[in-house]
């Protein structure tokens, strides 16, 4: 084991995941071992290993030497137990599937693969948001690395987004065309999210939202503020 | 598929999930012809992370707790306090 251990850690250095630097402050510590890594600072783990301060002679303390291990985040370790857990889930819910891991740049997305899955979906993929929420929850609890988990459930999410897309195309048509706005009905903040982004470059409607979760609507309206009666003036 | 899944150990593996006292919790079930009822306690300090912001982690562990429900039986989850 310790050998094991001893093998890791060399591989680690070797593959630059881990640096210690020293610097006068933190931050200058850390900026030296971000670029020694070539990575961004949300994808490291930051452990200070010594500070060294002295006092100046006006009785503020000055800190002259902070040494620091940096490692980049293991997203694979982290992946597999999210990818346990809700293996544990399915297994207490008598679903029996296959769970398969993507990772993007800025998220986790958990793929649920298996037939007759539409209770995990539940109505309007209340279920799957909910099931999403709680992984989410347990798994970013006293980690130090904590992602974004998206669940989805044969590519369930993926078609809705693109069924979205198209929602949000159509209304904006009807909208530029009537001069109108219309308010769509009640969304999660990732679905209204979907929507925002669908419309942000389109020249004739603006979106935004309204009320209050989980009532809270997109509203689709004209740009210029022109509506009907407004024209009619 | 379904498989052998147990409704309790869904809720105690949730719940225990959740809180840092895990020898506190227990779930209790009771169970007439029309219904299950979980009686689910836990350490009362931490009640909160059991019930979320605004009821919300409560409201998920029953949305998927129902889910799996037995044809023609409704499932509560609630939460006692000792």
């Amino acid at each position: 084991m310790a050998a094991r251990e001893v093998a890791s850690k060399r591989r680690e250095i070797l593959e630059m995941r881990t640096v210690e630097v020293v610097g006068r402050t933190k931050e200058e510590a850390l900026d030296l071992a971000l670029k020694e890594l070539k990575v961004e600072r949300d994808k490291v783990k930051v452990e200070v290993l010594e500070e060294v301060s002295s006092k100046s002679l006006l009785g503020l303390i000055n800190i002259n030497r902070v040494r620091l291990r940096v490692k980049v985040k293991d997203r694979e370790e982290y992946a597999q137990r999210a990818v346990r857990f809700l293996r544990e889930i399915l297994v207490n819910m008598g679903i029996y599937a296959e769970v398969e891991t993507f990772k993007r740049p800025d998220h986790l997305v958990l793929n649920i693969n298996g037939s007759d899955l539409g209770k995990l979906i539940g109505r309007r993929g209340q279920t799957l948001n909910s099931l999403q929420y709680l992984v989410n929850l347990v798994v970013n609890k006293d980690s130090e690395e904590k992602e974004k988990i998206i669940i989805d459930v044969g590519g369930y999410r993926q078609r809705r987004e693109e069924s979205l897309r198209k929602l949000a195309n159509r209304a904006a048509s009807r909208v530029s065309l009537r001069k109108k706005k219309e308010i769509l009905s009640p969304m999660t903040p990732y679905e209204r999210r979907i929507i925002h982004l669908a419309l942000q470059n389109n020249e004739d409607v603006q979106t935004y939202s309204e009320g209050k979760d989980p009532y809270r609507r997109v509203v689709i309206s004209p740009k210029n503020g022109g509506t009907v009666e407004d024209k009619e003036e | 598929m379904k498989g052998s899944g147990s409704l309790q150990e869904l809720v105690e593996l949730l719940v225990k999930s959740l809180v840092d006292r895990t020898e506190d919790v227990s779930v209790e079930k009771m169970e007439n012809s029309g219904s299950i009822l979980f009686e689910v306690s836990v350490h009362p300090d931490e009640l909160g992370k059991v019930i979320g912001r605004q009821g919300r982690v409560i409201k998920a562990i029953r949305t998927l707790v129902r889910s799996c429900a037995p044809a023609g039986k409704k499932v509560l989850v609630e939460l006692v306090e000792e």
